[in-house]
């Protein structure tokens, strides 16, 4: 549905993005991880048509986003990361507007509103005047306005910025439930915002793809990405939760291919630890600290592996660029 | 319904539902019946036609006012918003969005000039004016305030802050306007150039005495057209920045 064919977009002599190539397929939810400044929302605006590209090329559908930004618009529902709202206006009388800027006749759009306002959970607040909305429900009223239309593609840049975490959940749970019915692409700093949404991840920084896949393949190393981070990627993360002293710990870990990541003392004398390994060694490390004396009160994959793999990738980037320097 | 008059529709309910439409409407009324009481009437008996010039002579200059801070609520605020975002990206073509909130303020404009008229009116309680001369006045007025707001328009595509949007439109319209004194100083042909540039002395003056030039009001036009076509590029070119 989407294809980025060595996109740069330059601010001055300033890349915002540089060299971007990547494919989305129709029905995917992708989501774009990177932290500020790595280039999400310019990317985003590149496929929205509000920016053209300095080099490169984006489709989508086969439309050109240079010379058919039109035949695009008609395919797609953005929301940027402040919703572009009227807060003078009433809810259903500004979704009724947007919908009808998309080319909705009448009879269509009396039909969909009360559909898109009870997926959004605007039903309650309908003629409520949108300035006086908190802003998870503003947030919701921006969903809509980018859903009203039925777009094949719908755009959300950081679509949980800002909300309180009873509205992350709901807004999550409404993300989920617009999957199937649209292409998604998604951006966030935030990594478990991607991790519950997204099918796919593009990680950016500093402008560029770093890594691109699912969640599953940037921990365990098979995704797209430049040669230096397979490393990274490939590695499996563990945390622990051990009784007993920092060096009897440390040497109980001394093992080949595990490396201590992250030190820190939980509470009373219990250590938590996470640890990477080239290989799959969660065994191993439970009969070493066991086998130690001390007291294993828990371990698992961690859930934030990906997190790790993405703090590397990104730290890791700077790094080598600092060396370049 | 096209998207000209959907956008015209929404900015109308707008400028009814903000406190700035009101403001800028009180704002031009009160000016209007000041002027027309310090300068118009006078403290000295003058002919009702004198009154009725010198009336659309300072009511010219106050909707040229209310032109200007116009550019405020035109693309300028529409950008420092964001809601620019919601008419980019719905197949909607630049010059539509630009006729739309031109239009509407236009329409606006043009209301709130036509709400002075009880200030000519005023003339019929002690003396006499033709309705003619109101009509070509009005008329003026209208093209006038229209003109300032297309370049206001333009001044407005050119920046995201709204208040920079009005400093940029007054300086745009006063320097038209300069151009007068500088024609009168100047050698020819600089003269006649500058000279016919000057949106108030040159082009509005044969109104104010009710007088209906056409090359007035084709002047008028151009401006207008020359202005939104500008603004439509500008906005167009936003894409490449």
């Amino acid at each position: 549905m989407i294809v980025v064919d060595r996109v740069s977009k330059y601010y001055g002599r300033n890349a915002a993005v540089r060299d971007l190539d990547f494919r989305i397929e129709e029905g995917e939810c992708v989501g774009f991880l990177g932290l500020n400044g790595a280039g999400k929302s310019t990317t985003l605006r590149l496929l929205s048509c509000l920016l053209l590209p300095t080099s490169g090329r984006v489709t989508i559908r086969g439309f050109d986003v240079e010379e058919q930004p039109h035949e695009i618009r008609k395919l797609i529902g953005y929301l940027p990361d402040e919703p572009p709202l009227y807060p003078e206006m009433r809810v259903e009388e500004f979704l009724r507007f947007a919908g009808k800027l998309r080319r909705m006749d009448a009879e269509k759009l009396a039909a969909r509103l009360p559909k898109v306002m009870a997926q959004t959970g605007l039903e309650q607040v309908r003629d409520q005047t949108i300035g006086t909305l908190s802003h998870g429900y503003q947030q919701r009223v921006g969903i809509a306005q980018a859903i009203v239309h039925e777009p094949a593609l719908l755009i959300l840049d950081e679509p949980i910025q800002g909300l309180d975490p009873v509205q992350i959940v709901e807004m999550r749970a409404l993300i989920r439930s617009l999957r199937g019915e649209h292409t998604i692409l998604l951006s966030s700093h935030i990594l478990s915002e991607i991790e519950q949404t997204c099918d796919r991840i593009l990680m950016l920084h500093d402008g560029r793809i770093v890594a691109q896949g699912t969640e599953d393949e940037l921990i365990h190393g098979a995704a797209e990405g430049p040669a230096g981070y397979r490393e990274a990627l490939s590695a499996h993360w563990v945390e622990l939760e051990v009784r007993g002293d920092e060096p009897d710990v440390r040497a109980a870990l001394a093992l080949e291919g595990v490396e201590i990541v992250e030190l820190t003392r939980g509470s009373g004398d219990v250590l938590r630890v996470k640890v990477k390994s080239v290989t799959e060694a969660r065994e191993l490390i439970a009969s070493r600290v066991v086998q130690a004396g001390l007291g294993l009160r828990g371990l698992k994959r961690t859930t934030s592996a990906l997190e790790d793999v993405f703090v590397r990738l990104s730290q890791g980037e700077s790094e080598e660029e600092e060396v370049r320097a | 319904m096209s998207n000209v008059g959907l956008i015209i529709k929404r900015e109308l309910g707008s400028y009814l539902r903000t406190p700035s439409g009101y403001f800028i409407a009180a704002g031009v009324l009160l000016l209007d019946g000041l002027l027309f009481n310090a300068f118009a009437l006078g403290e000295e008996p003058q002919l009702s036609s004198d009154v009725l010039r010198i009336f659309f002579y300072w009511a010219g200059i106050v909707t040229m006012l209310g032109g200007v801070v116009f550019s405020m609520r035109l693309l300028a605020e529409e950008r420092w918003t964001g809601t620019d975002v919601l008419l980019f990206t719905s197949p909607i073509r630049e010059g539509e969005v630009v006729l739309g909130k031109y239009l509407s303020a236009l329409i606006f404009l043009t209301a709130l000039t036509l709400l002075s008229l009880y200030l000519p009116a005023l003339i019929f309680v002690n003396g006499k004016v033709s309705w003619g001369h109101i009509g070509a006045g009005y008329l003026g007025m209208v093209l006038l305030g229209a003109t300032t707001l297309a370049v206001g328009t333009f001044a407005s595509a050119l920046t995201k802050n709204p208040f920079l949007a009005v400093l940029l439109s007054g300086l745009f319209v006063g320097l038209l306007e300069l151009c007068w004194p500088l024609g009168q100083i100047a050698e020819p042909p600089l003269t006649e150039v500058l000279s016919y540039v000057a949106l108030h002395t040159k082009h509005f003056s044969p109104f104010q005495r009710g007088l209906l030039q056409l090359s007035d009001v084709v002047f008028y036009l151009g401006m207008i057209y020359l202005s939104l076509l500008a603004a439509t590029k500008v906005l167009a070119s936003q894409r490449w920045r």
